[in-house]
């Protein structure tokens, strides 16, 4: 048998498809594992960048942590954060979330630094208290960026979700550290595939959503700042986790 | 009516930008703030709405001080309308227009009716409400940007060079139906330009300031033309201030003269007889209704049994009772008979327009309305 | 943090991070050597951007991880396995920049040096890379600090450079060699990235003071 089959075997085999070790559950944990430091990393990064972008201060730091945080081997940070904290899930989250935060804030802040000062100008001469101003002109005119922000942290934690396994906790990154262990290429490959493919679905669904919630006047106009962005080296999508 | 009272602006770094400025602009008028850059006109434009707080000094709409009411309240009260225009690119032109109106909450029914009403009254095509900012014209732009500005009607305006993004020629055309819209609405308005034709274009009064925000002079613009304040006035109004004065003042306005007047029939005698009144060699033609015909030469009218066989020119320009006397100038320097010809409805000869009439205008005292 | 076993491992340390240099540096220099042709031809036709965009930007999705482990069948755990991985992560930031940087030249530089008779070789290398360097360089600067973070993760397949320090930790439970990997691959990628600001500050003279842009 050629190393293809035996893969579509270990594909199509049934006992790979059951039970707590199977493909659905795996992947239900890794889905879990992600979204919910996603979610935290949201929660924490996106108000602190509104705050910075609105106001304009900090911008030093909100510009340049994402390319702190391209420096941060997430591999030693997780196993870091397992010998101080102990072997549980919370590692792990720690690692994720610290991980998701850059690429939010400085997207999310940059985004609403690129505001047209006109725009702005004109918003608060019309009688817009501050907080309108964000809500209803910063925040709709920057959200390219800010969801280009939160797609490079969820394809970056996705990836990166698969190290929970190394320390023995579930997701896809068990058939990888199951099969790299017992030599098992099928098994390797196959985890390997599907976390390729958790990876790209991501991106891809994440991307539609973009096209949902970014308003439809700025669709054309907005993505050439967000190139603009990426370019000079300060956000943008390059930051591959594990 | 919009009041400063010994208002002051001094910015941290220390620099002055407005100094002790007192004026008040009378409702319903278009008071045009100049000068050059550094000279705190949009300093001083945007202390009205309280973008910029004053250092001193008070400053009241309609008798009210506004340092006393809630800025964002205050706004929106107050029609804004910027050079850069600062449409918002993620809503559709009728989101934009009806922005203020919803911050305000009227209903969606009142809103969409009035966003319908202003994409008419600004003179946007009828499908723009559906459109997005980017998909637009920069005049087109301008339009949405004054009609967002109007949108609650508010009496009172304030407009930072709102036509300095475009070219000339719209600009002009923007100008002046601007102008057509303020005779309807009688907004109170401050306007800001660093262009000084603009502003006697468009101001009912000019408050021509200079560096670190001295008032020079603030007059209405033939006040300011015939008689500047001084110096840096007169600088800043530059050459040919006759010209731009002679651009306020309307034909009408003058008394024009019936000048040397034959009909065809007469003959060539009675033509040099006329002609030699008027101390001219030239005569102007109608006909019975006296309907403007042309002119003729005395020489050429040599043996020609009456006036109407001669070889009867046409006026290089006919001037109108609305037509500026600017205009009537030009037709005269490019006429041979150096006057321009007033003609009113269906061509009718209402007389000429000569160089003494207009040095006489220029010598009297200011007094012309704009109109 | 264990001193001690800093100075009884100063010799291992230092070759871990050859390694991780080396690494780094080999991809760095393939990734350019595939990236630049691509981007030159994006450039030149510009209908291929999006389709080697769209496949580099796929790459570049796939998690590093998943990527080693897919071509362990083939290449095993060699070398050559992470070279492969590494190289190709850098791809997308390289042609994404110079091909960005090239379309950022001012059309009427361009025009006028097709006017005072470049030919298009000369053109490119005397007049239109120079002006996209700054932008070239910012693509190189984020695949570096990129690439010198996922060598740790080579660790996993037996390599990794100063990764490998992590992965003893680990079996030991022991805070130190962590610390000290972590903390060199840190300050590594900082120290490469500031000495490539500095390249670019030597190499474009004209825009100094400016913006790094």
């Amino acid at each position: 048998m050629t190393f293809l089959s035996e893969l579509l075997a270990w594909f199509t085999d049934p006992l790979n498809w059951q039970g707590s070790s199977g493909i659905p559950i795996r992947t239900w944990e890794h889905i879990q594992y992600s979204v919910a430091a996603t979610l935290i990393a949201a929660l924490i990064a996106l108000p602190i960048a509104l705050y910075l972008g609105h106001t304009g201060r900090g911008g030093l730091l909100a510009i340049n942590i994402a390319n702190i945080g391209r420096a941060i081997p997430s591999l030693g940070l997780i196993i870091m954060a397992f010998i101080l904290l102990g072997l549980n899930i919370t590692p792990v989250m720690i690692a994720l979330v610290a991980l998701a935060i850059p690429p939010i804030v400085t997207n999310t802040y940059i985004g609403i630094r690129n505001v047209n000062r006109e725009v702005r100008d004109a918003a608060g001469g019309m009688g817009m208290t501050g907080w309108q101003v964000l809500t209803q002109v910063e925040i709709p005119v920057a959200m390219p960026l800010i969801m280009a922000g939160l797609r490079t942290s969820a394809v970056q934690v996705v990836a990166t979700a698969t190290l929970a396994a190394y320390l023995s906790f579930g997701g896809l990154g068990r058939f990888l550290f199951d099969g790299l262990a017992l030599q098992d290429y099928e098994q390797l490959t196959g985890g390997a595939l599907l976390i390729a493919a958790l990876s790209l679905i991501t991106e891809f669904l994440l991307a539609r959503v973009q096209t949902v919630v970014v308003p439809k006047g700025l669709a054309k106009r907005n993505a050439t700042a967000a190139v603009d962005a990426k370019m000079s080296g300060k956000a943008g999508v390059a930051s591959s986790g594990a | 009516m919009i009041t400063f009272d010994s208002v002051s602006k001094r910015f941290a770094d220390g620099t002055t930008a407005v100094d002790s400025l007192s004026l008040e602009v009378p409702d319903g008028e278009i008071a045009v703030f100049v000068g050059p850059s550094g000279c705190g006109k949009t300093t001083t434009l945007r202390m009205v709405n309280r973008m910029i707080e004053p250092t001193d000094g008070i400053i009241e709409v309609d008798g009210k001080n506004i340092l006393k009411e809630d800025p964002a309240e205050l706004r929106r009260r107050i029609g804004y309308v910027i050079q850069q225009i600062g449409l918002f690119p993620h809503r559709t032109i009728r989101d934009n227009i009806g922005t203020v109106p919803g911050l305000v909450g009227w209903d969606k029914k009142r809103t969409r009716e009035r966003v319908e009403e202003l994409i008419e009254v600004v003179g946007l095509p009828e499908d723009s409400g559906d459109r997005y900012p980017h998909e637009l014209s920069g005049g087109q732009q301008q339009r949405v940007g004054v009609a967002r500005a109007l949108a609650v009607d508010p009496p009172i305006m304030l407009m930072d060079e709102p036509f300095g993004a475009v070219d000339p020629i719209v600009r002009t055309r923007l100008q002046e139906e601007f102008l057509r819209l303020q005779q309807e609405v009688q907004k109170t308005i401050v306007f800001v330009t660093h262009d000084i034709d603009e502003a006697i274009k468009m101001g009912d009064r000019i408050a021509l300031l200079s560096q670190g925000g001295r008032l020079e002079q603030y007059a209405t613009p033939e006040e300011m033309l015939a008689a500047p304040a001084n110096e840096f006035v007169a600088d800043f109004l530059g050459g040919e201030r006759g010209l731009k004065q002679l651009a306020l003042i309307s034909v009408r306005d003058v008394d024009a003269r019936s000048g040397p007047v034959v009909t065809p029939e007469d003959t060539p005698a009675r033509a040099s007889e006329v002609a030699e009144d008027a101390n001219t060699d030239w005569v102007v033609v109608v006909d019975d209704a006296r309907h403007l015909k042309g002119w003729v030469s005395i020489d050429e009218l040599n043996g020609q049994g009456n006036v109407g066989e001669g070889d009867i020119h046409a006026f290089s320009a006919e001037v109108h009772a609305g037509d500026s006397l600017r205009t009537a100038l030009n037709a005269m320097v490019t006429s041979r008979t150096g006057v321009a010809a007033r003609v009113g409805e269906g061509g009718v000869y209402e007389g000429i327009v000569t160089h003494k009439l207009i040095n006489e205008e220029l010598s009297k005292p200011a007094q012309h309305g704009q109109d | 943090m264990d001193w001690g076993w800093v100075q009884d491992h100063l010799g291992e340390i230092q070759s871990l991070f050859f390694q991780h240099a080396q690494f780094t540096l080999l991809a760095l220099v393939y990734g350019f050597a595939i990236a630049f042709p691509l981007a030159l031809a994006a450039t030149r036709w510009p209908r291929l951007y999006t389709p080697i965009l769209g496949l580099t930007g796929i790459l570049f999705t796939i998690p590093s991880i998943a990527l080693f482990m897919l071509m362990m069948p083939f290449t095993g755990p060699t070398a050559t396995t992470c070279l492969i991985a590494l190289t190709i992560y850098t791809l997308l930031v390289l042609v994404r920049n110079t091909v960005e940087g090239l379309k950022g030249v001012p059309r009427e530089v361009r025009e006028a040096a097709e006017a005072m008779g470049y030919r298009r070789f000369k053109q490119l290398f005397r007049v239109e890379l120079p002006i996209a360097l700054p932008v070239i360089i910012a693509g190189i600067r984020i695949a570096v600090v990129t690439t010198i973070g996922l060598v740790t993760i080579t660790a996993l397949i037996g390599f990794g450079g100063l990764g490998a320090l992590f992965i003893d930790g680990f079996r030991q439970a022991f805070g130190t060699p962590i610390i000290v990997g972590f903390a060199l691959s840190v300050l590594f990628a900082v120290a490469a990235d500031l000495a490539l600001v500095g390249v670019q500050r030597l190499l474009t003279p004209w825009a100094r003071g400016g913006d790094s842009r």
